[in-house]
């Protein structure tokens, strides 16, 4: 145990805090700089480094093992890519909220008990709100104020579920945890709010779209694949999670299919592929786990960089649907190119990224002879090439010409699409570096005739299906009712009828209280008001006579 | 005026999609000469991936178009104002 070591993520959020006070070239160094020093520090993290007392808990703020070390590294990696390609974002607060963002995911991953994983996880809220509360809109205000809401809804169900469970073991150890009372049951939703998975899922598809061109690119990487982290350490092999993960993964692809928003396809997407690890957290056998643990890795990369893509033609363009765009491939080269190399890193085409990660979570569905399971993945990943490989290239850069001719986005964005490309095709070809991180040895083999063969069959015949009912695929000015309708529209209509309710509550008080505030007043004005009985004039005759009778009464009674 | 795109034009097009055709064929022939270890036995039916990778695209655009039918609205439903 050596507590020299720096942790990596309060580095990064240190330097976040430092940011927006830097200019210039300090300004472009610190945001490439950090990331790299943050991801070196990652990898001096090995087994409890930091521990300390906190109320009759022993707590391990930073704790490394090859798990929590992958997902630290492509955070890292993340935040500099991210940072390099919004470097020429004007908004002062979006590159440190992100920081802080991407600082707390590293928190996550190298959290060796429950409470640190809390503290961290609740500050990658705060980081992703100011990320898109920065674009400034009030469309997307109003979108965080939802996205915040439900995480802090499940932030609170999350924390109910860690107090019970440790006030059940006696223990804040972050190990795996068993299903066996409702304190961990909550624990499981906690993580799968943010996992994205049905039905609170909405808030994903609501929410990234409005950020900025920049802003999406971070906000596509970190609270979903933390919430991977956490549940592969916590739930590995919860057969629940195999089905609550192939509804991700279809759910993903039909509102993908229907969507309109360039980059809410690809905020569908994310759930698909999310739903992908998912499963193969249920899988839970070592092939499958390390096929989730790959599939995080390049997918956090290959979704960036379609983001980039994405985010470089809003950038050029100010537009975002499907319907308004197209035929920008004749102006924007490098944008299309990248795009079309993220959208089949996602379809895991051989010598992509996709190919040697997804493809272990379908083999352990095969070795385990869960026939269902692997057909429905199977379908899943045709579906992927369908809604996103060949979708959102075909409908930003291709189709019909929308005559638009932006050029491509300036230098620094360029060159980050490039690099993150690049990192996919990497991947693909050279695989063994990436295995070498997995938490278990790998003997799996994706180069096989068969297996690129099969693979090839599977994503041209989606092609084919794309082109042959491209006719139902048309976009139109629509969108599709998801469950954020129950909060946008059903609870907003239940607010409202019981604000209504409770003015009229209110109204009828008062009328009440009026009505008998002014029958007080007439009695009281009858009996003592100007003319009642009280208020009277009396004669002075009168008066001295009944004072004479007063008096000899009280004589009489005296002397009786 | 804009110069045209090699894209442009017509006959590329069509000659892409004759590339596009002819690798779907020749995909599924090398399927059906090499051996591919199936695991369960609905793999070693011919040209196992083509056939299921076109059915189950149709079929999930079949049931996004049901759900399209359900839960389409404008988009200008939410009704927000860009301030």
């Amino acid at each position: 145990m050596t507590d020299s070591v720096l942790h990596p993520g309060l580095v990064l959020i240190a330097g976040a805090l430092v940011l927006p006070w830097l200019r210039g070239h300090l300004r472009t160094a610190a945001v490439l700089l950090l990331p790299l020093l943050a991801l070196s520090l990652v990898w001096q993290v090995d087994g409890a480094v930091w521990q300390v007392r906190f109320l009759d808990y022993t707590l391990t703020p930073l704790q490394g093992d090859k798990l929590s070390r992958l997902f630290a590294t492509v955070f890292a990696l993340m935040a500099a890519g991210g940072g390099w390609f919004a470097l020429r974002q004007k908004s002062r607060v979006e590159l440190p909220a992100a920081f802080v963002y991407a600082g707390s995911a590293i928190g996550v991953a190298l959290a060796g008990d429950l409470v640190t994983m809390f503290v961290f996880w609740e500050l990658m809220v705060v980081g992703s709100t100011l990320v898109l509360w920065s674009n400034g809109s009030g469309k997307s205000y109003r979108a965080s104020l939802r996205y915040l809401m439900i995480h802090l809804l499940g932030g609170m169900i999350l924390f109910a579920g860690i107090t019970g469970h440790i006030a059940q073991t006696g223990s804040v150890d972050f190990t795996r945890i068993a299903l066996d009372s409702p304190a961990q049951w909550l624990i499981l939703i906690g993580f799968l709010v943010n996992a994205g998975a049905p039905p609170l899922s909405a808030w994903l598809p609501d929410a990234y779209p409005e950020a900025s061109w920049s802003g999406a690119v971070f906000l596509s990487a970190f609270t979903t694949k933390a919430a991977v982290y956490v549940l592969m350490r916590g739930f590995p092999g919860t057969e629940l999670l195999i089905w609550i993960g192939l509804l991700m993964v279809f759910y993903g692809i039909v509102y993908a299919l229907l969507e309109n928003d360039m980059r809410r396809i690809l905020a569908y997407s994310i759930v698909n592929q999310v739903g992908f690890m998912v499963a193969g957290i249920g899988i839970g056998t070592e092939m499958a786990l390390n096929g989730a643990a790959a599939h995080a890795f390049t997918h956090i990369i290959y979704k960036a960089l379609l983001l980039m893509s994405a985010g470089s033609v809003l950038y050029m363009t100010q537009r975002r649907k499907c319907s308004e765009l197209g035929g920008l491939f004749h102006s924007m080269p490098v944008s299309t190119i990248c795009g079309i190399i993220g959208a089949l890193a996602i379809s895991s085409f051989p010598l992509t990224s996709g190919f040697v990660s997804k493809s272990m979570i379908s083999q352990a569905a095969a070795d385990g002879h869960l026939l269902t399971v692997w057909l429905l993945l199977t379908a899943g990943s045709a579906g992927v090439f369908l809604h996103a490989g060949i979708k959102f290239p075909w409908f930003v850069f291709f189709q019909k010409d929308s005559g638009l001719r932006p050029s491509d986005p300036p230098a620094s964005m360029r060159w980050a699409m490039i690099f993150f490309a690049f990192l996919c095709i990497a991947i693909g070809i050279w695989a063994e570096p990436l295995y070498a991180l997995l938490p278990y040895a790998v003997t799996y083999v994706p180069y096989t005739w068969a297996h690129v063969v099969t693979q090839l069959q599977l994503l041209l015949f989606s092609g084919l299906a794309f082109f042959a009912l491209l006719p139902y695929l048309q976009r139109t000015l629509t969108i599709t009712l998801d469950t954020d309708w129950v909060w946008r529209k059903v609870l907003r209509a239940v607010a409202t009828l019981i604000a209504r309710i409770m003015g009229a509550v209110q109204a009828m008080i008062r009328r009440g209280a009026q009505r008998a505030s002014s029958s007080v007043l007439t009695l009281v004005d009858s009996q003592y008001g100007v003319d009642s009985s009280f208020a009277r004039t009396w004669s002075i005759r009168g008066m001295a006579l009944w004072v004479l009778v007063l008096l000899l009464c009280y004589l009489l009674l005296y002397y009786t | 005026m804009q110069k045209t795109h090699w894209l442009d034009e017509p006959r590329h097009v069509k000659l892409l999609w004759r590339l596009f055709l002819g690798a779907l064929v020749l995909i599924v022939a090398i399927g059906a000469l090499l051996p591919l270890h199936p695991y369960f036995g609905i793999e070693a039916v011919f040209g196992f991936y083509s056939w299921f990778g076109f059915v189950a695209c149709a079929a999930m655009i079949v049931v996004a178009k049901g759900f399209a039918l359900l839960l389409k609205r404008p988009d200008t439903y939410y009704r927000e104002r860009d301030d």
